[in-house]
């Protein structure tokens, strides 16, 4: 099946089944590898992208449910890796192995648009299904604080 | 320039033979220097370039403009040293961080020291490049002095300059690199007095952060390859089982399959049956119509509650006759704990991309060990080593699982039968299902306390679970610990010798052995005579690294520190396959040891840290004994040990010395009285030498061991029914997130007057005890079982 999505703000033409996870859409098809596999089953969070402004897991969204809907990656995220967010990243030095980070900062940006000021425990809450398997949390944490204070 | 030489007994190098200095084509030069290929060591394995010989490994480059180009050798899998490394050349280079690029090392020609494993990069690699970066250095001072025709010694650095005070000139590194280029090495070169350090010691970002923050292709996943097709692999989900038959007719006309085929057991991968197709998803959704008809061998019944059933049949037979010293003892206090297979879950699903051309292959892999990755995809492919280039990728986690090569052996051994580049992607299933767990293990402990509360009995009977009577499992990262023979009667023998590859979870069928003072063969631990005195240790294999619940003995506690010191060793035999779990071996035996000796304190009726402060001060004399004090006093002092807190929360301490680091921690835990626990926070006091690389990376290393720490004893179980693993993805493996990560984790570093060392790992082990401790201290339950998650906390 053909498909046309909108992706990072363009919109593009793939040729997949419809079983196909926007995950592997994303990566195989059309070389946005910023999402990552890690579970397959939306536990770990490392695929999160944004879809008409709300994380979500791409590995639990079929191509075919895609539709119009604009969906962003940590590739569109920004144009010049300067989001509040990424740069937080970087001042805290967040990222162990780093595997993780790009869907982290997916779900904490989409947090800080619907909670500009969130607690720690908002942040908790929010970021509860991102897997860190190098234990970056505190990091995560306080990244997320800078870049409230930033915006 | 490849003249053999015989291999050295030592690292230490004549400088004239390993630095090379190479002119660049465009002006600039290359400084590097060779390591050198050591037969009989950790990687003689390696038979086609066991012998010795020289390959160029350039490090540094300058260019003529000026610009600073460092190369990092070793595998980055988030311990943070393709930073930490350059920042060593750096600062003796004597540049600005800001002007330097780093760029990751493919595998040399001999592979040799490019492993990441067991804290090692840093104590490896520290010295020799503050030397070569100082060579650099001198060089550059001295085409300034020709240039200017004053001596070098009035000549001083800056930044990436040289200057001469007395005339005011001034020239940049760029433009003394052609003339640099014609000189030759120094025989010696002055290293920086490391208080006028400028970098190395400070919070130096990550050199990727750019690129992870931004989702460049960076991990061995992202490898993408013109024409690459994409392949997925199934093996039997028994331990040992091969494929008989599969529907693979069937399975080649589902969308986008080009080639199913299966691969037998031989000299590649398992066996298995593997799916080619035109992207990830094709090759999974077709794996899902996948039947295999299985010869699931023999082990098609193993349990791991039977398994606990043995392990717990050994344990009550593991008699001691040592009977006198628990008679006339004060106090005997008797625990068992148990800990359970875990997995090493690397979120990056093991990968590995390979592309055969001919004679020659291209392999793209995140891994801890590129030379052994080259011999097992040689060896899969049918090629000489020197007909495979291993390109590195960043790898999306390592903590042992990534010095296994089976998953590149799998991608070589389906490139063979494919005409094109083939991406190998394990789903979260397989890699759950076929890791080479941490290993499991019991330990059934019995201790005495004499009146005035000195400990003067400790035994340790531990049964580990090992393959029967072979090595086919034992991948090279194991922990082996070939114990030193202990004289029944008398203190223990020499420690024992380096570990054989493997053979740690080895131990022969049948090897339960319930006397004390008897040597089990294999990775156990050495044994010592159950009526050893006070004191005599001598027990064990080389300190710290001994199989799964070894590694006691030596110079280390509780050894040499404690009366009556005495372990043994039974097996349970398994054929789940075990590797080296970040601080193999004591992530797990520091667990027991230092929860142990928190039940031997509460018996005393003294305070904890008294307690313990008491028995290593009365140790051996020695280094291991100064640096233990020094952090589990500063980790006590920062913490406030002793304060005053309420029913329900608790502080304890617990400490370990690993991979060359010795670290304290103090937890501090909150239980409910419905018997949830969270650790509120916690003081970490670490040595690992004089000299902190860079010091943002390091805080990171230990808050991740804290996290890691809780989280792998926390929660983190596997069962084995039918031979298989049971849990299949995170959502039956559940791993510490967010909410229950500790808000606050401090960390002290005891800059203490030793060499620098790794910190992968030693941060890990005392976290788990320091935790349980903290919770006996709360409520007055003593967790014996990993993971805590099952532990019964309620109190009123």
């Amino acid at each position: 099946m053909k498909y046309t999505l909108n992706v990072n703000g363009q919109n593009q033409t793939v040729e997949a089944e419809p079983d196909t996870p926007m995950l592997w859409v994303l990566r195989d098809h059309l070389n946005y590898v910023g999402a990552k596999f890690g579970c397959g089953v939306g536990m770990c969070g490392a695929c999160t992208v944004h879809v008409d402004g709300d994380s979500q897991r791409s590995c639990q969204m079929t191509v075919a449910e895609a539709g119009a809907k604009k969906i962003v990656t940590i590739e569109g995220l920004s144009e010049h890796g300067d989001h509040p967010v990424q740069k937080a990243w970087c001042d805290h030095d967040v990222s162990q192995c780093g595997y993780c980070q790009a869907g982290q900062i997916m779900s904490a940006s989409a947090l800080l648009k619907s909670k500009p000021h969130p607690t720690d425990a908002e942040i908790d809450n929010a970021m509860a299904g991102n897997l860190c398997r190098c234990g970056t949390y505190t990091r995560i944490r306080a990244a997320i604080h800078a870049a409230a204070g930033a915006k | 320039m490849n003249s053999p030489l015989s291999a050295p007994s030592s690292p230490s190098l004549d400088r004239r033979s390993f630095l090379r200095l190479t002119a660049l084509a465009g002006g600039g030069f290359v400084l590097g220097y060779s390591y050198l290929k050591t037969a009989g060591t950790a990687f003689a394995a390696d038979a086609a370039t066991a012998a010795a010989e020289f390959a160029p490994n350039g490090f540094i480059r300058i260019a003529s403009n000026g610009a600073v180009t460092l190369f990092s050798n070793r595998p980055e899998i988030g311990q943070g040293i393709k930073t930490a490394l350059p920042l060593v050349l750096a600062e003796e280079l004597d540049v600005d961080w800001k002007n330097v690029t780093v760029v990751s090392e493919p595998l040399d020609s001999t592979g040799t020291l490019q492993g990441a494993s067991g804290s090692t990069s840093v104590p490896t690699d520290y010295s020799r490049l503050r030397q070569m970066g100082a060579s650099a250095r001198a060089i550059l001072v001295e085409a300034a002095a020709q240039t200017w025709n004053v001596p070098a010694a009035e000549c001083t650095t800056s930044a990436g300059s040289v200057l001469h005070a007395a005339s005011g000139k001034k020239l940049s590194y760029g433009a003394l690199v052609a003339k640099a280029a014609t000189l030759q090495p120094p025989d010696s070169a002055p290293l920086k007095d490391p208080k006028d350090f400028r970098i190395l010691g400070t919070r130096v970002p990550n050199v990727d952060n750019a690129a992870i923050t931004t989702g460049k292709p960076l991990y061995g996943i992202d490898t993408k390859i013109p024409g690459m097709v994409y392949a997925v692999y199934e093996k039997c989900p028994v331990f040992g089982g091969t494929p008989v038959s599969a529907n693979l007719d069937e399975v080649k006309k589902l969308p986008g399959v080009k080639d199913a085929f299966i691969i037998p057991a031989g000299n590649g991968p398992t066996a298995g049956v593997a799916i080619v197709a035109s992207s990830t998803w094709a090759a999974f959704s077709a794996r899902d119509k996948l039947k295999v008809v299985w010869d699931e061998g023999a082990r098609a019944n193993d349990s791991w509650a039977d398994m606990s059933r043995q392990a717990n049949e050994l344990g009550a037979k593991a008699v001691d006759s040592d009977s006198p010293v628990f008679g006339t003892a004060a106090k005997v206090v008797e625990g068992n704990y148990s800990f359970p297979y875990i997995s090493h879950t690397t979120l990056e699903p093991q990968n590995c991309t390979v592309h055969l051309q001919g004679d020659r292959a291209d392999v793209w892999v995140p891994t801890q060990q590129p030379g052994q990755v080259r011999t097992a995809a040689a060896q899969a492919l049918g090629l000489q080593q020197n007909q495979v280039t291993v390109h590195v990728t960043r790898a999306g986690g390592g903590f042992g699982r990534r010095l296994q090569t089976d998953y590149a052996s799998e991608a070589a051994a389906i490139a063979k039968r494919v005409d094109a580049p083939v991406k190998l992607t394990w789903s979260r299933e397989d890699d759950l299902h076929h890791d080479y767990f941490r290993p499991a293990g019991f330990n059934f402990l019995r201790g005495a306390l004499d009146a005035s509360g000195k400990i003067v009995a400790w035994r340790n009977y531990a049964v580990n679970f090992g393959a029967a009577g072979g090595g086919r499992r034992g991948g090279p990262g194991g922990p082996g610990g070939r114990g030193g023979p202990g004289g029944p009667g008398g203190p223990g023998g020499a420690p024992g010798g380096a570990a054989p590859r493997g053979a740690a979870t080895l131990l022969p069928a049948g090897g339960g052995n319930a006397v004390f003072g008897q040597v089990a063969p294999g990775g156990a631990p050495g044994g010592q005579g159950f009526q050893g005195g006070p004191g005599g240790g001598g027990a064990g294999g080389a300190p710290r690294r001994g199989g799964p619940g070894g590694g006691r003995g030596g110079a280390s506690f509780p050894g040499s520190f404690v009366g009556g010191f005495a372990n043994a060793t039974g097996t349970v035999v398994s054929a789940v396959p075990t590797g080296a779990w970040r601080a193999p071996g004591d992530c797990t035996s520091a667990w027991v040891d230092q929860s142990f000796l928190d039940e031997l304190a509460q018996a005393s009726g003294r305070d904890p840290l008294e307690f313990k402060l008491d028995h290593l001060t009365a140790g051996p004399a020695g280094a291991y004994k100064d640096r233990m004090l020094g952090v589990v006093r500063l980790a006590a002092e920062k913490a406030g040990w002793g304060k005053k807190l309420p029913k329900g929360q608790g502080m304890g301490i617990a400490f370990h010395s690993c991979h060359a680091g010795y670290v304290a921690h103090v937890v501090e835990v909150t239980v409910a009285k419905t018997g949830e626990y969270k650790v509120t926070r916690v003081v970490a006091a670490v040595d690992v030498g004089s000299q902190i690389l860079n010091l943002s990376s390091a805080e990171n290393q230990v808050e991740g061991a804290v996290v890691d720490g809780l989280s792998a004893s926390g929660f983190q179980s596997l069962d084995l029914k039918k031979g298989r693993i049971v849990e299949s993805n995170l959502d039956e493996y559940p791993m510490l997130r967010m909410p229950d990560s500790p808000p606050k984790i401090e960390i002290h570093f005891l800059l203490s007057q030793n060499p620098p060392t790794g910190l992968g790992e030693p941060a890990l082990p005392p976290l788990a005890p320091a935790v349980c401790n903290a919770i006996y201290a709360a409520m007055g339950k003593r967790i014996r079982a990993m993971p805590f998650s099952t532990a019964d906390l309620k109190w009123a």
